[in-house]
C-alpha cells in the first residue's frame, strides 16, 4: 500500500516538474509547480513527517505560490512565443542530458556514503513538538539568523515600493 | 466490525448531513435576511418555501451550461471543481461529539483525528484560493479578473490574522488536534464558568476569539469583506461567466467554508460539543426543552392560525417537534446526541450571526479593507499572542 501510494506520488511529481518546463503559459507552469508541491507533501507524509507536510502546503502551494499566481495574473503575462533552436541545441541537447543523468547517478552511487534503507512512516521526529523543540534549541542561532534575513528583505522591499511612489 | 467500513459509514452520514445543511443553509439565509428588511422572503414552494432549496437544486441541474469562447477550457473547469473539493474536504477533521458505542465498536464522532488537524484546516483554506483566482483568470473577463485578484490578495491578507488568532488558543491547549483541544476545555470554573478558551486561565481568548471571527468573515468572502464579488462594481465578481452546476459550485463551496469556518470558531474558542453548563444542573434536559418549547409555540400557532394552511402545517411542525424532544429524553441516546446537540446549537448561532452582519452592515471599501488587516488585525492578534504566551509562561 506504501510502495504504491510512493509510487503514485513520485511520478505524479515528476510530470508536474516536467510540465512546468513544457508548458508554454505561465499560469499553466505555476499550476504544475503547485501539483509539485502537493506531490511532495504527500511524499513527507508517507515518510512520517507529517508537520512538514502541512508547512509545505502552507508555506510553498498556499503563500509562495499565490503570490506567483497573483503577479502572473496582475502582469497578464502572455503564452511564450518559441523561437528557432540553435543548432547547437539540436545537435547536442539530447546526448548531453543523457551524459549529465548517467554521471549523476555515477555521483549518487559511488560518492555518497551509505544510508540505511528508508521505511515509510518511519521517521519518528516529524511531530509539530520535536520540530519545534529543535528550532528552538538545537539550532536557535540559524532559525534567528533566518527570521533577521527574511526582515532585512522585507524592508528591501518596502524601501523598493516607496521609490516608485515618489 | 473494521475499520475502513466504520469510516465509510461515517464519512457517507457526515457528507449527507453537510450537504442538507448547505442547502437548508441558503433557505435560512434568505428567510433570516427577509425578516430583517420586512420581507416576507421565500414562500410560495412548500409550506414557509420549504422545499426552496430543492427547486434552486432542479432550477441549477436543468439550467444550461454555457462555456463562453476564448476561455481557457481546461482552468475554467477545474476551477469550481477545486474550489468545492476544498471547501468540503476540511469538515473531515472536525469533531462532533466525544466518543461513541456503535455496532460494538468504540469510536468518535469524528471522521479523523489528525494531530496536525489544526494546520490542515489551515493548509486546506490557503489552498482554496486557487479555485476562486483561477476562476476569475480563466473567464477571460476583466471583472471576473478583476474579482480572482482581490480575493487572492484578501485572503493573503487575512490569513496572516488568521493564523496569529488560532496560534493563542493553541498555546493554553498545548496541542494541534482538534479533539484534544475540545478535551482540554472540559470542566468549570466555580462549578458554572466553563473552561472555554474564551473564559480560560491564565489568559481568556476573547480577543483572539473576536479577531478570528472577522478574518473568517473575509476569508469566506462574506459581506463586509466580500469585495471579490461586489455587485456594484464588478458585475459578480468571479464567477461572473459561470452558469448551471458549475455557479452552484461557488455557492456551495461558499456555504460549506461558512459552515468549516463556524465549526472550527466552535471548537477553538467555545468548547466544542461541550455543554454550556455542568449536567449535575441539568444541562442535559435543555434540548429536550427546547424543542417541547418550539413544539408548544408551533402547536399554539396551529390553532390560531393567521392563515388557513398554518391550521394543517403548523401542528405537523409541532409533532415533530415533540418526536425530537422524547428523543432527547431517551438516556440510551443521550451520550451520543446531547453532544451533536452543543455542536450544532453553537456552530447554528455563530451562522446565524454571519447572516446577521451580512442583512446589517454595508460592504467595506477595498483600502480600507487592506488597511484594517494590516494596520489594526495584525498588530492586535500579535500582541494578544505575546501576552498569552507571558501568561502561559507565568502561571502554568
Amino acid at each position: 500500500m506504501d510502495v504504491i501510494l510512493f509510487l503514485i506520488f513520485a511520478a505524479i511529481a515528476v510530470v508536474c516538474g516536467l510540465n512546468v518546463v513544457i508548458q508554454s503559459h505561465p499560469i499553466s507552469s505555476a499550476i504544475s509547480l503547485i501539483g509539485v508541491m502537493g506531490a511532495l507533501a504527500v511524499l513527507y507524509l508517507l515518510l512520517g513527517a507529517e508537520f512538514l507536510a502541512a508547512a509545505q502546503v502552507i508555506v510553498y502551494a498556499g503563500a509562495v505560490m499565490v503570490l506567483f499566481v497573483f503577479v502572473i495574473m496582475l502582469l497578464n503575462a502572455g503564452a511564450e512565443i518559441r523561437h528557432g533552436r540553435s543548432l547547437i541545441a539540436q545537435v547536442l541537447g539530447i546526448p548531453l542530458l543523457f551524459t549529465f543523468l548517467g554521471l549523476m547517478l555515477y555521483f549518487v552511487q559511488h560518492m555518497l556514503p551509505g544510508t540505511p534503507d528508508v521505511h515509510f512512516g518511519g521517521f519518528k521526529h516529524g511531530t509539530a513538538l520535536d520540530v519545534g523543540r529543535a528550532l528552538f534549541t538545537q539550532y536557535l542561532l540559524p532559525f534567528e539568523v533566518v527570521s533577521v534575513l527574511i526582515l532585512i528583505a522585507i524592508l528591501g522591499a518596502v524601501v523598493l515600493a516607496q521609490k516608485e511612489m515618489e | 466490525m473494521n475499520f475502513f467500513l466504520l469510516s465509510l459509514i461515517k464519512a457517507v452520514v457526515v457528507a449527507f448531513v453537510l450537504l442538507t445543511t448547505l442547502a437548508y443553509l441558503q433557505w435560512v439565509e434568505r428567510k433570516v435576511i427577509a425578516h430583517i428588511q420586512v420581507r416576507i422572503g421565500p414562500s410560495r414552494v412548500g409550506p414557509h418555501g420549504l422545499m426552496q432549496p430543492l427547486a434552486d437544486v432542479i432550477k441549477l441541474i436543468t439550467k444550461e451550461d454555457l462555456i463562453p469562447p476564448y476561455v481557457n477550457k481546461f482552468l475554467y473547469l477545474a476551477a469550481p471543481f477545486f474550489a468545492v473539493t476544498m471547501a468540503l474536504i476540511s469538515i473531515s477533521v472536525i469533531p462532533f461529539g466525544g466518543p461513541i458505542h456503535i455496532f460494538g465498536d468504540n469510536t468518535w464522532m469524528q471522521l479523523a483525528d489528525l494531530n496536525i488537524g489544526v494546520l490542515f484546516i489551515l493548509a486546506v483554506s490557503s489552498v482554496s484560493v486557487y479555485g476562486i483566482a483561477l476562476a476569475g483568470w480563466a473567464s477571460n473577463n476583466k471583472y471576473s479578473l478583476m474579482g480572482g485578484l482581490r480575493s487572492s490578495a484578501q485572503m493573503i491578507s487575512y490569513e496572516l490574522p488568521l493564523s496569529m488568532a488560532i496560534a493563542a488558543p493553541l498555546l493554553l491547549a498545548n496541542t494541534l488536534s482538534l479533539r484534544h483541544i475540545v478535551e482540554h476545555q472540559e470542566g468549570f470554573y466555580l462549578g458554572f464558568i466553563p473552561h472555554w478558551s474564551i473564559f480560560q486561565t491564565p489568559m481568556p481568548q476573547i480577543f483572539s476569539f473576536i479577531l478570528f471571527l472577522i478574518a473568517a468573515f473575509a476569508e469566506t468572502n462574506r459581506i463586509p469583506f466580500d469585495l471579490p464579488e461586489a455587485e456594484n462594481e464588478l458585475v459578480a465578481g468571479y464567477h461572473t461567466e459561470y452558469s448551471s452546476m458549475k455557479f452552484a459550485a461557488f455557492f456551495m463551496a461558499e456555504y460549506s467554508n461558512m459552515v468549516t469556518v463556524c465549526a472550527m470558531t466552535t471548537t477553538l474558542f467555545l468548547g466544542g460539543w461541550l455543554p454550556l453548563w455542568p449536567a449535575t444542573a441539568g444541562s442535559n434536559f435543555v434540548p429536550a426543552i427546547v424543542f417541547l418549547l418550539a413544539g408548544a409555540i408551533a402547536l399554539y400557532h396551529g390553532l390560531n392560525p393567521v392563515r388557513r394552511r398554518d391550521g394543517f402545517t403548523l401542528p405537523v411542525v409541532a409533532v415533530v417537534f415533540f418526536v425530537l424532544a422524547a428523543v432527547f429524553l431517551i438516556p440510551a441516546l443521550q451520550g451520543a446526541l446531547l453532544p451533536l446537540f452543543w455542536f450544532a446549537a453553537k456552530t447554528g448561532t455563530l451562522l446565524f450571526v454571519f447572516i446577521w452582519i451580512r442583512g446589517t452592515l454595508p460592504r467595506f471599501r477595498y483600502d480600507q479593507l487592506m488597511a484594517f488587516a494590516w494596520k489594526f488585525m495584525f498588530p492586535v492578534a500579535v500582541l494578544n499572542l505575546l501576552v498569552t504566551g507571558l501568561m502561559v509562561a507565568l502561571f502554568s
